[in-house]
């Protein structure tokens, strides 16, 4: 039996007027990686940061319905707290451009004052990184700045930035858009094996990378959940027509 | 087409770009001008005794300029304090809330001020400051010459926060920072260069000012260290002694313009050097 | 249905950043109400005669602003025309025929340097360096050879002004699209052809504006100018005269003001040249931004 680390009830958003979230309700299986996918417009990135609460940060935004994050009500959390215990990688890497490797992994503490000893925080990030399958390239390197490395390799260094506050939940917003195919199927390894450390909720455009990675899928169309189930299930016997033809390139 | 009226064009365009070529390379000539005349005739001007020292009455030999120098960084010291925390908050303010009228003033306030002419802000700062206290002194000069920095650093910062991507702020949000550290602690710091540049090129230009601090700070012959005393600059120097019948005193005017053109110039240099070391690519 | 609303996260920062922001607009209101009010024993005084009036003699209490009207308004002109003769072909240069590289770069440069000497300096090198030929100059054409006066202090004024109109026409210039001016190319255009049909007409707001900011600076400019134009309180009678601009004259007699009158005539005079040079840089600027360039 699958537990449910996020349990979302009848949610919507709203830019303004504007609902471009209807009523969602969604559970997010431990552990398990859940691609949510859909064309463009769909939602998709707006539920993710609704998640995490991102999404209250633009001017005339709104949310209604209720996400729970282990039986807590995230949106009578501070956002803050909530923000600690769901991390967020985003489409195009974004490592602090003025911290070393090892401050970027560490951030999360530095920028919040979470005094960490010396020994504490070599740890973190030497695990986080490890875990980002990244350690071993730039562990002789880590008190340099970031920009020296590449598109992919930046993007796990977001990763283990995210990671290092041991989040029970990461959010990946189309994490491969902006990389290379040998990257993306870098990336993509790395995500896989992650499941056993935290849940991840992956958004994605790419029909194909929801299959080869998730365990279930989440099919969002024009702010609607139209489908949602074991993604063997879901690409093999889709029960909803307009599933089916997303999945065979009929729209977006 | 023919050809003569063709070869007629082509001398006009010729002689087009050679005009052009030749009014650029005449206007830059005054600045050659410049540099040769104060170097040549102020660097003889120029030696220990002459930083160090402080001014002889007319007709003693020798003398310096030790209080104009250190008036000078006084001056700005003072002025800096002002209008620094002032200036990066307001830029900050202006660069995070991009509409509604309440900025849309504020914006332009700040483009006012940079326009007031420097002697209306010494008129400003003489009846905020010297009228209240029944004296000249350092303190009025510093707060007008903060009048003049502020605008600068104001724009200075806005225009580089506006360049930092939206990125950099979510990536940090993300990872739960509140919104004051993230600015304070990620968005600052990576507009650094920018913010510094500002602030160096605002110092240069206050530096040479004397306007405002004609009836502010006003001038004294003596060292001054205390800030609610009148107080010596390198500008208010060179006028003084410039514009004054004895030929000793001009020289050590033309001395004070190489020292005051070395600082100018030079701080000019280092915003480049900053600029290059700590600029941050996105 | 319940809606949670946006929420502010740390408002106390938030409030300090508007305080930071009201506190710019509270100064400026601050700087033009106290000009107002020192003014206002003057303005009580004379009204609007003031502007018109010819005679400033402390003296005997009587106050016009009119001659520094005149030197003010003499001097930027003369420095305007002066400097648009130079100032437009280094945008041309800048913004057409030398773009980039080390040309390009070395005149950027020193036109920065330019705009960076203290005014100080111009006006101490305007008076050892520029009167006596002035001066000579003088002599040649049978007027009397002060060496100072309008004409020196516009000369020196142009030279100051030049990198501020270079510098807004040169990136006004660089904006024009290219491909209006390589289809003008193709049809066979020279070079001067199509600045003088294409760029030139298309920058041309762009180019009028830089100038009239360049105005805006020449008529505050205070130190370079009252070192070279003579301190005479009379309307000067050519431009070889001395005279004495708004600016000058507050430089001059400041200091030596005694009388409440007295002073709050040239505090007067510092509000004139607020306004006229607020009401310019405002205007140039609005041009300017419409045209999409950043000041």
């Amino acid at each position: 039996m699958e537990s449910a680390v996020l349990k979302i009830e009848n949610f919507s958003a709203f830019f303004g007027e504007n609902q471009v979230l209807k009523e969602i309700d969604l559970s997010i299986s431990r552990n398990r990686i859940t691609a949510i996918m859909g064309p463009s417009g769909c939602g998709k990135t707006t539920l993710i940061r609704c998640i995490n609460r991102m999404h209250e940060l633009i001017p005339n935004a709104g949310v209604s319905g209720k996400i729970f994050l282990d039986n807590e009500d995230i949106y009578a959390t501070d956002p803050i707290i909530v923000r600690r215990q769901i991390g967020m990688v985003f489409q195009k890497p974004n490592p602090f451009p003025m911290m070393s490797i090892y401050d970027n992994v560490i951030a999360g503490y530095n920028l919040n004052g979470i005094r960490l000893a010396k020994d504490e925080k070599d740890r973190v990030v030497e695990e986080s990184l490890r875990k980002a399958a990244l350690w071993e390239e730039v562990k002789e390197a880590l008190h340099r700045r970031g920009t020296f490395l590449s598109g992919g390799q930046q993007q796990r260094l977001c990763i283990a930035r995210a990671l290092a506050m041991g989040p029970a939940v990461l959010l990946l917003d189309e994490p491969t858009s902006a990389l290379d195919p040998k990257a993306t199927s870098h990336i993509e390894e790395l995500i896989v094996q992650l499941k056993d450390t935290v849940t991840i909720v992956l958004v994605t455009h790419n029909i194909g990378q929801a299959a080869r990675v998730s365990d279930f899928t989440a099919f969002l169309y024009l702010g609607e959940l139209i489908e949602f189930g074991p993604t063997g299930r879901l690409f093999t016997a889709p029960k909803d027509k307009r599933t089916e033809e997303y999945l065979t390139g009929k729209f977006g | 087409m023919d050809e003569s009226s063709v070869r007629r064009r082509i001398l006009w365009d010729k002689l087009f770009k050679g005009i052009i070529i030749l009014l650029t390379f005449c206007s830059i000539l005054p600045m050659f001008f410049i540099l040769f005349f104060i170097t040549s005739k102020g660097i003889s001007a120029v030696n220990w005794s002459f930083l160090t020292q402080l001014p002889k009455p007319v007709g003693e030999m020798g003398g310096g300029i030790s209080n104009a120098i250190i008036g000078t960084f006084m001056l700005v010291a003072i002025s800096t304090v002002f209008s620094v925390p002032l200036g990066i908050f307001a830029g900050i303010f202006l660069s995070e809330y991009r509409n509604g009228r309440f900025v849309y003033f504020t914006r332009l306030c700040v483009e006012t001020l940079q326009g007031i002419p420097s002697i209306v802000i010494g008129i400003v700062a003489y009846m905020w400051v010297v009228v209240q206290m029944g004296s000249f002194s350092a303190l009025s000069g510093g707060v007008a010459l903060g009048l003049m920095m502020l605008p600068v650093i104001v724009t200075a910062t806005e225009e580089t926060l506006k360049l930092i991507p939206e990125g950099l702020r979510e990536a940090s949000l993300a990872l739960g920072v509140s919104y004051p550290r993230t600015i304070l602690k990620v968005i600052l710091p990576a507009g650094l260069s920018g913010i510094l540049t500002g602030i160096l090129l605002s110092i240069a230009r206050v530096a040479g000012e004397t306007a405002p601090l004609l009836f502010t700070a006003f001038g004294s012959p003596f060292m001054n260290l205390h800030i609610l005393k009148p107080i010596n600059s390198l500008p208010l120097m060179i006028f003084n002694y410039a514009t004054s019948p004895y030929p000793e005193w001009h020289t050590l005017a033309w001395g004070a313009s190489f020292v005051l053109i070395v600082f100018v110039l030079g701080l000019n240099l280092l915003t480049k050097v900053v600029i290059k070391r700590w600029k941050v690519q996105f | 249905m319940d809606r949670y609303k946006s929420g502010l996260s740390d408002s106390s920062f938030r409030k300090v950043l508007y305080v930071a922001g009201g506190c710019v607009l509270v100064l400026l209101l601050a700087i033009f109400l106290s000009l107002v009010v020192a003014s206002f024993p003057a303005i009580r005084n004379f009204g609007v005669r003031f502007l018109v009036s010819t005679t400033w003699d402390p003296v005997r209490s009587e106050f016009g602003a009119f001659p520094f009207l005149v030197g003010t308004l003499a001097t930027s002109f003369l420095a305007l025309i002066i400097s648009v003769i130079f100032s437009i072909p280094i945008s041309i240069f800048l913004g057409e025929y030398f773009t980039q590289g080390t040309t390009s770069t070395f005149i950027k440069s020193i036109i920065e340097l330019l705009a960076g000497v203290p005014s100080v300096i111009y006006g101490f090198c305007g008076l050892f360096l520029l009167s006596p030929v002035v001066r000579s100059l003088e002599v040649k054409l049978g007027v009397p050879p002060y060496g100072v006066g309008i004409f020196t202090a516009s000369l020196v004024l142009s030279i100051m002004i030049i990198p501020y109109s270079a510098s807004i026409g040169r990136e006004v210039i660089s904006l024009v699209p290219s491909d209006l001016k390589e289809a003008a190319l193709s049809l066979g255009a020279t070079r001067f052809e199509v600045i003088r049909k294409v760029v030139l007409p298309y920058a041309y707001s762009g180019i009028f504006a830089g100038i009239f900011l360049s105005m805006g600076r020449a008529l505050g400019e205070t130190m370079a100018v009252t070192m070279v134009i003579g301190n005479s309180n009379l309307i000067p009678k050519s431009i070889f005269s001395p005279g004495n601009t708004l600016a000058s004259i507050i430089a001059n007699e400041f200091t030596e003001a005694t009388g409440s009158l007295y002073l709050a005539s040239l505090i007067e005079l510092g509000l004139v040249l607020f306004i006229v040079t607020t009401i310019i840089n405002v205007l140039g600027k609005l041009i300017i931004r419409r045209m999409g360039v950043g000041v």
